[in-house]
């Protein structure tokens, strides 16, 4: 019974996680930098709360949330792409944007500087844990959109020149690939995804709260890397970082280990992998150089 | 901004800084077109943030005039405001020069913020243990030598991991701020924090004079010595940078590493160096809080710091006299969002901080690209 409420949990806590790094394994593989996977989610959270406040529909939230998820990658996709901005600064500044846009409209719409008032979330009829669970719908979607990245990227011409685009975009171009439009469309679609799992937060607790994303994105960004930019591992890597948090939340009150010591988990083996104790994770080769400088 | 990677996209139109400028009459010409392209994208940036400003302030239901006046006003309009300015603009010093020598290396450290926490946390450290009533000037070498060994250990991580596995730098830092701030968390909760506060207990000795204690009008703010501490690491940063052996190697490094490796630099060395010294004075930065205002390290005191200063290096071109005056307007508009929140909230503020790093990250390859198109038309003119 312990063990199923740890997977019901673990498996709760991971949805989030899933949609934004599969989102961000399609973003990387392309070659910009999933930097934005933080802003994508808040964006998304907020602008689900808020549909879903305003139409009292679930479902209008989910649709509002990957158009705002879908927005903000275009604009990442516009500044790294036709104007050449460096990935990282405008990342950084987009995340900082979401950030200030969702707390001035919170105080603009809900006149609240905290937290939304209560909005509608899927309905669960009965039951807790595992049977609450599964009637989310968003916990389907959150498990389809590995496989789904896997086998698009894997299976499909698309997802090949979004491979070959990543790698080597140069080389793409010269037989005929239309960089540009492949590296907006996989950003677009990360951003899309990101904005899902930010639904995810905000329908799940029935409210926005300010920042309520936490670091989530950039918990993605590490599964993304720990799972050498494969969909399915990173896939993996979300479900570990997951049972972590549900460790460190089962943990708490006990004394045993400190919780920050548990938090550290998914950045320490982020970093491992890096270095390559166990197998090297290798970046797509052209990950990050839309630059001009 | 990362120049040893060639824009692989773009076939042969731009190539990055190396690239020959189209036959400069005069070095006056190229200082003018370097002053240029240092020039116009902060105005292009600042003019789109105040069309952005407008619109919020209007949804809100506001007058822009009377929100841009009551921001200028509560900034640079009263001693009280200007001095919060300049102790906000202190701290943006520090870690937008940390980013900054970072940056002309061609490493990007998003770090800054979790070493300016270790540097101000060490800093508080060796406060607790140093006896009371030592005089400030005779503490002050130990708190540079605590913070700035803080945040570079903080910074070598990274570096070198980068000089010897080749692990990208910016993973790295994004990891490490996590990983430094929550150890950081445990070490003042658990050990060393004043019961139901969030910060450790006072130094014993050594705190900076404030600004108010020489001129009163500057009571109440924050502002204080380490704005000194903040223009010397600015000069001897400059100094650094273009007047040694060291920092020339460092921009060798930058511009093109292969390049400079067959000329004989140790890059592995130069990379991990530079991180290292990148986060002891985004670490030196710590003083500002620990020395200069509270007197005790508090969590959190570093938030949004460190990404500020990735901000105000990217407006301040990464020279140090940009990043100074860089740093005075992102203090600004921190400073000034608090002015005008009885008005609009605050948080317009943040939205115009992105802006204007949006505009200028995306306007200054543009602007490049505009004058050298400018000056080729010109000069296929003249010689034809």
């Amino acid at each position: 019974m312990i063990v199923l409420a740890f997977l019901v949990q673990t498996l709760r806590i991971a949805i989030p996680y899933l949609l934004a790094s599969a989102g961000g394994v399609m973003s990387e593989r392309a070659g910009l930098i999933g930097l934005t996977l933080e802003g994508y989610m808040l964006g998304g959270a907020f602008c689900g709360a808020v549909a879903s406040y305003a139409s009292g529909s679930a479902t209008v939230g989910v649709i509002a949330a990957i158009a705002g998820g879908g927005i903000l990658a275009l604009l990442y996709a516009v500044c790294a792409i036709r104007f050449r901005a460096d990935q990282v600064v405008v990342g950084i500044a987009i995340n900082l944007l979401v950030i200030g846009l969702t707390r001035f409209f919170l105080r603009l719409i809900f006149d609240s500087s905290s937290n939304s008032p209560r909005v509608t979330g899927f309905a669960v009829t009965g039951g807790s844990g595992l049977a609450a669970l599964v009637q989310n719908p968003l916990v389907w979607v959150g498990l389809a959109a590995v496989p789904l990245v896997a086998w698009v990227l894997y299976r499909t011409p698309f997802g090949l020149r979004v491979r070959a685009v990543g790698e080597h975009p140069a080389a793409a171009a010269s037989v005929g690939v239309p960089v540009a439009r492949v590296q907006y469309m996989a950003v677009v679609l990360s951003g899309m995804l990101a904005g899902v799992g930010g639904a995810y937060l905000s329908l799940d607790q029935h409210q926005f709260t300010d920042g309520m994303t936490a670091g989530r994105g950039f918990i993605a960004l590490a599964a993304v890397v720990f799972g050498r930019w494969d969909p399915m591992r990173a896939g993996l890597a979300c479900l570990l970082f997951a049972a972590a948090d549900t460790f460190q939340i089962q943990l708490q009150g006990s004394q045993a280990i400190p919780s920050q010591f548990v938090e550290m988990i998914p950045y320490v083996l982020t970093i491992i992998a890096l270095v390559g104790v166990v197998g090297r994770a290798v970046a797509p080769a052209a990950l990050g150089r839309t630059a001009s400088e | 901004m990362i120049p040893s990677t060639p824009a692989t996209t773009i076939p042969a139109a731009d190539t990055g800084p190396l690239a020959p400028l189209p036959a400069p009459a005069s070095t006056r010409a190229l200082r003018r077109s370097v002053l240029e392209e240092a020039i116009l994208p902060p105005l292009v940036a600042l003019l789109l943030a105040a069309v952005v400003g407008d619109v919020l302030i209007l949804t809100f239901g506001q007058s822009p005039g009377a929100v841009f006046k009551l921001l200028l006003d509560g900034t640079w309009g009263n001693a009280y405001g200007f001095g919060q300015v300049l102790y906000k603009a202190t701290t943006l010093v520090f870690t937008g020069l940390a980013v900054g020598l970072g940056l002309r290396a061609g490493l990007f450290n998003i770090g800054a913020e979790s070493q300016l926490a270790a540097g101000g946390f060490c800093a508080a450290l060796v406060g607790l243990m140093l006896p009371a009533g030592i005089p400030a000037l005779l503490c002050l070498p130990i708190y540079m030598l605590a913070a700035a060994l803080g945040g570079g250990a903080v910074g070598a991580v990274p570096g070198v991991l980068k000089a010897r596995f080749g692990a990208h730098e910016v993973i790295v830092t994004i990891m490490l701020n996590f990983i430094v701030l929550a150890l950081l968390n445990y070490l003042t909760s658990a050990r060393l924090h004043v019961p139901d506060t969030l910060h450790t207990p006072e130094l014993r000795s050594g705190g900076l004079p404030r600004l108010s204690d020489l001129v009163p009008a500057f009571q109440g703010s924050a502002a204080n010595a380490t704005i000194l501490l903040a223009l010397a690491a600015a000069i001897v940063l400059g100094w650094y940078l273009f007047r040694t052996r060291g920092g020339f190697e460092l921009r060798a490094v930058g511009l093109q590493p292969r390049a400079a490796e067959y000329a004989g630099v140790n890059v592995a060395g130069v990379t991990w160096r530079a991180l290292a010294i990148s986060g002891a004075i985004a670490g030196l930065g710590g003083l500002n809080y620990v020395l200069g205002y509270k007197h005790y390290y508090e969590e959190g005191f570093a938030t949004g710091a460190g990404f500020l200063g990735i901000a105000v290096a990217l407006v301040g071109r990464n020279h140090p006299v940009g990043i100074v005056l860089a740093a005075l307007l992102f203090a600004t508009l921190s400073q000034g969002g608090l002015a005008v929140n009885a008005l609009v909230p605050k948080q317009m503020v943040d939205v115009l901080q992105a802006v204007v790093i949006l505009a200028v990250s995306t306007s200054v390859p543009e602007v490049r690209r505009l004058l050298r198109d400018a000056r080729r038309s010109l000069t296929g003119r003249t010689t034809p």
